[in-house]
């Protein structure tokens, strides 16, 4: 097979000294970056990214790409031990992470979300390596109906599968699509909802959104709860690698289908994040014991991990082969391609050979580098935990506050930051769920900006979404998650019916 | 938010889960309200800027309405508890200092901010001395200043002490 060929040639030029050693820092600038509750993969890549310049294409990537996986591998180590996502696509982590955590099993937790990391990530890159050019083909079918649809699928899974009253999901989520309403609409040139504040012109970045509503939102829970920082202590013994890895063995079937799910929602640009989300409430939907998830179920950590890995390792796809970045972070590394004067698309295949599989070799050797750092330095990123609260609670705010600046240069975000905090807190104390705020955040210019373009295709006419039996397929099984609820509902007053009759 | 006539100890949802409905209520009036004047329907080229948000406003008009009716037709139930009085006052003791904070960093610039901050959480809420607060105060945004104006060359914003400096 010619793929077998070109990617020996491409490990001929990742496996060199200057690349490995570019592998190593990266990772661990990423891992740093993830722990960082107000530093993010995408930010923290834009804020690198000049830093690189001077450095050849190949090994800029590499190292920017390791940066990737490190912010990949960094967000759960918080969101266990903390129960802060370092990045919106851990959100689903913490929901069984932290409670193992807190049950004294973290380095069980923290073992089952690397190892599943991991996995998630090399079944992405096989996938990316085979696959690629039939995928490319299939994704170049998908209309604007069809990537609304997808989004649609993404956020009615929302609606079915959460804990909280739906009234409340589907408020926390419209509030998100509206916040990403705010600003110039980049298809007529209107401005919308600014009320005359140029501060808004740009509308509401979601990285604000995520490091207020996590970071200070959490900081202002956990002083509630008096000083006590519910952080987690962990080490991390080979005996317990060993034996967590013969554990999660048994649950093969999730890391199969978590990713399928992430390779999925990677190349069809739903992300890292809602992948993380849907194949929580899979594994949770098909689990024995639902009871248990939410509560500390290894395979809980499992699912989002392997997903959220996938997502993001498979989103590169796309960007490489279509110049479709399917993650912001993938936004920011098309960004850096573009500087180098590379044109992502399918001639990038046939120019630049070196540099492609360059990258896939990369891919490889940058998980098993990360999978090795993460698991042998965990217990130095979690000494941050012995650091009291009134230490540690101020130094957050501080990050939470540089970070938030970074992003746009702008005091008028670090306010909006703050703004957010309150929110966070508010919505967490009356069960508005927060994932779907961001996620709509994230998505909602590109959902509005297909639903648009699928509305101009077909006149205005709804029945565009069953035109055709793969975007018809896709909006049907958002309608059945959608209204997932109110079977259930249903079952359980007929039962309890035939119970009393 | 801490108005509820339970006894004194601790403040009960009603108040509060009205209030954030009723803040989504005006939010997604302010939305529909701004996509009317932008415009839902269709122009020449497509459907107008106020198409896909119209809808947004409405479904959260929806949604959060039926939190709020909810909310006044159980009036008379039972209110579970928000948080008591005493996490009340500590998360308040977070928030004001945060305020300040942002205050001091629109005048001292935020590395100057981020000191007084850290100290006063350190004095105030760890009770530490001067020996372990001034060196961990003064240390964190000298590292931050470091890692960003010299390593990143991200500059933030700076106040009267670093022009003094020459920065």
């Amino acid at each position: 097979m010619e793929e077998f060929a070109n990617l020996a040639h491409g490990f001929s030029v990742a496996f060199t000294l200057p690349n490995l050693g570019f592998m190593l820092i990266g990772i661990t600038l990423g891992v740093l970056i993830g722990v960082l509750p107000g530093l993010g993969g995408a930010n923290g890549i834009a804020i690198l990214l000049p830093l690189t310049f001077s450095m050849n294409p190949t090994s800029a990537i590499i190292m920017l790409s390791c940066i990737y996986w490190g912010a990949l591998f960094g967000g759960a180590i918080t969101s266990i031990l903390f129960n802060i996502p370092g990045e919106p696509w851990s959100v689903a982590t913490t929901f069984d992470g932290h409670p193992m955590a807190q049950q004294g099993r973290a380095a069980q937790a923290l073992t089952a979300a690397f190892t599943s990391s991991f996995v998630g990530a090399v079944f992405a890159v096989i996938l990316i390596t085979f696959l690629a050019p039939w995928l490319a083909k299939f994704a170049l079918k998908f209309g604007p109906a069809e990537f609304f649809a997808v989004q649609l699928l993404t956020f009615c899974s929302f609606v079915g599968m959460s804990k909280e009253p739906a009234a409340k999901v589907i408020a926390a989520m419209m509030l998100g699509f509206a916040l990403a309403a705010v600003g110039l609409d980049s298809v007529t040139g209107t401005l919308r909802m600014t009320f005359g504040s140029t501060e808004l012109l740009k509308g509401f970045d979601f990285l604000i959104a995520v490091i207020g509503l996590f970071g200070i939102g959490e900081i202002l829970l956990t002083m509630e709860e008096g000083l006590a920082f519910k952080g987690k202590s962990a080490k991390i013994s080979p005996k317990v690698v060993l034996q967590t890895w013969v554990e999660i063995g048994r649950y093969w079937k999730t890391f199969l289908r978590s990713t399928a799910i992430g390779c999925w929602m990677g190349i069809t640009p739903g992300g890292a994040t809602p992948a993380s989300f849907m194949s929580y409430g899979m594994a949770r939907r098909t689990a024995k014991n639902p009871q248990g998830f939410g509560k500390g179920e290894i395979e809980g950590v499992i699912a989002p991990e392997t997903a959220a890995h996938a997502a993001g390792t498979s989103a590169l796809l796309p960007m490489l082969t279509l110049g479709i970045p399917g993650s912001p972070t993938a936004a920011v590394l098309l960004g850096g391609l573009l500087i180098w004067g590379l044109q992502p698309g399918p001639m990038l295949f046939v120019e630049q050979k070196d540099f492609v599989w360059g990258l896939i070799a990369s891919m490889y050797l940058g998980n098993i580098v990360g999978l090795i750092i993460v698991l042998t330095t965990v217990p130095w990123w979690a000494s941050i935990l012995r650091i009291p609260f009134s230490v540690i609670a101020p130094v957050i705010i501080v990050i939470c506050a540089i970070g938030a600046y970074t992003v746009n240069n702008s005091m008028f975000d670090v306010v909006m930051m703050m703004v957010f905090g309150v929110v966070g807190y508010l919505f967490k104390k009356l069960q508005y769920p927060l994932a779907p705020l961001v996620l709509a955040l994230v998505l909602g210019d590109m959902a509005e900006a297909s639903f648009r373009q699928a509305m101009l295709l077909s006149g205005g006419s709804l029945a565009i979404f069953w035109s055709n039996p793969l975007v018809g397929s896709i909006a049907g099984l958002a309608i059945v998650l959608l209204l997932w609820p109110l079977w259930g509902a249903l079952k359980s007053r007929v039962r309890a019916q035939e119970a009393t009759a | 938010m801490n108005e509820s006539e339970s006894s004194g100890a601790s403040v009960g949802t009603r108040w509060p889960e009205l209030i954030v409905a009723a803040l989504l209520v005006a939010i997604s009036v302010l939305v529909i309200k701004d996509s009317l004047r932008v415009g839902i329907g269709w122009a020449d080229d497509g459907p107008r800027s106020g198409y896909f948000p119209f809808y947004i406003g409405l479904l959260l008009l929806v949604s959060s309405g039926w939190v709020l009716l909810k909310q006044l037709w159980r009036w008379r139930a039972a209110d579970p508890e928000f948080a008591e009085r005493g996490q009340i006052g500590l998360v308040i003791s977070m928030l004001i200092p945060m305020l300040v904070y942002l205050g001091l960093i629109f005048g001292l610039g935020i590395y100057v901010a981020s000191a007084v901050l850290i100290g006063y959480f350190m004095f105030r809420h760890g009770k530490y001395g001067a020996a372990l607060t001034l060196p961990v105060a003064f240390g964190v945004p000298l590292a931050f200043f470091l890692v960003f104006e010299r390593w990143f060359l991200v500059p933030l914003p700076k106040g009267p002490l670093e022009r003094l400096l020459g920065f």
